[in-house]
């Protein structure tokens, strides 16, 4: 029984003040100086190019800028969950994984389900000019 | 722990401990939880506005009301603001409070020049006319990037309050709890930001 209570006091006692190292922290909850910088300067890129996309008109065709930008904040949302959040499958026994995994699943059915349904519900309505919505009974 | 042999009736501090070595009694799993449900909340506003945003009601769209110069400025900052919130966390890690403190208060420096400058956007937007009643389009981008800059103001406040308990009670283990609670909130909201700026401002601002 002291044994165990002594193995749980110096285990307690690695978090304290004056011991740091990453021992107390097991789940990995930080980066590095170099994984920030590596995080930043990717993500800076990926926001430049973008803005510089949309700003500049470089392609002179707005759909393909849409395509490409929504792709570029993909990656940079990616990019964010690695460096900054720390996110990977075994953090918290692989918990926050699968709840990021879940999470994404309902995202991604509400966000392309409503856009999907009320375009096509757009579509089939009877068509009505102003007028006539603003002599709607 | 694992070479250990608990002897019989000690069975139960065992379970305890183990369920400790996993970190901060479930704390900052509690918290990632709570940040996807804060995500659903987004993803719920960003369909809002995927849907209404283009129901201009004859007003203004966003290729008239956007100052993409402005929100290249306040991307700037909100990314600035991660990465000296990391150089915090890093001094946290090598227990040094007064270096801790600094890196926080320019992280918050960062967040009020954030909603400096969105108050001021939406200032000038309601003086133009540009209110969230005037069509479903302003009232979905109101609602979405509203929520948003809720966040950053709460977090804001958050942020300075843990700079008050650093300061008086030094880096315990409930502010290193509390510190990476924020750090996921605050990197989480930088998220969000790249959604806002890319779908509501960058894709508003082409059509």
């Amino acid at each position: 029984m002291s044994a165990l209570m002594e193995a749980g006091a110096a285990r307690d006692g690695g978090g304290g003040p004056g011991s740091a190292h990453p021992g107390s922290h097991p789940h990995g909850a930080h980066g590095t100086f170099r994984s920030y910088m590596t995080g930043f300067v990717l993500s800076v890129i990926l926001t430049a190019i973008p803005f510089w996309l949309v700003m500049g008109n470089v392609l002179n065709d707005t759909f393909m800028t849409g395509i490409i930008i929504m792709a570029l904040a993909a990656v940079q949302i990616v990019v964010h969950m690695i460096y900054f959040l720390h996110m990977n499958t075994k953090s918290e026994g692989g918990w926050t994984f699968l709840a990021l995994v879940f999470t994404l699943t309902l995202v991604v059915i509400t966000l392309v389900g409503s856009i999907w349904v009320m375009y096509h519900l757009d579509q089939n309505m009877m068509p009505m000019s102003p007028h006539e919505a603003l002599q709607r009974p | 722990m694992h070479e250990l042999t608990a002897p019989p009736g000690a069975t139960a501090p065992v379970e305890y401990e183990e369920e400790h070595g996993h970190g901060d009694g479930g704390t900052l799993l509690g918290f990632w939880l709570y940040l996807m449900s804060d995500c659903l909340i987004f993803a719920v506003l960003f369909a809002t506005f995927g849907v209404l945003g283009r129901n201009y009601a004859a007003g203004p769209s966003g290729a008239d009301l956007f100052d993409l110069r402005l929100v290249a400025v306040n991307t700037g900052l909100l990314l600035l603001s991660s990465i000296t919130y990391g150089f915090a966390m890093l001094e946290m890690d090598k227990d040094r409070i007064d270096a801790t403190l600094k890196w926080l208060a320019i992280t918050g420096l960062f967040g009020a020049g954030f909603l400096s400058i969105e108050l001021y956007e939406f200032a000038h937007l309601f003086h133009e006319g540009a209110t969230p009643q005037r069509s479903a389009f302003l009232s979905s981008f109101f609602t979405l990037v509203g929520t948003h800059g809720l966040h950053v103001t709460f977090g804001t406040i958050w942020l300075v309050t843990l700079m008050v308990q650093v300061r008086r009670y030094g880096l315990i283990a409930e502010n290193r709890r509390r510190l990476m609670c924020l750090s996921m909130f605050w990197h989480f909201l930088d998220v969000v930001w790249i959604g806002v700026f890319t779908f509501v401002y960058l894709m508003g601002a082409m059509r």
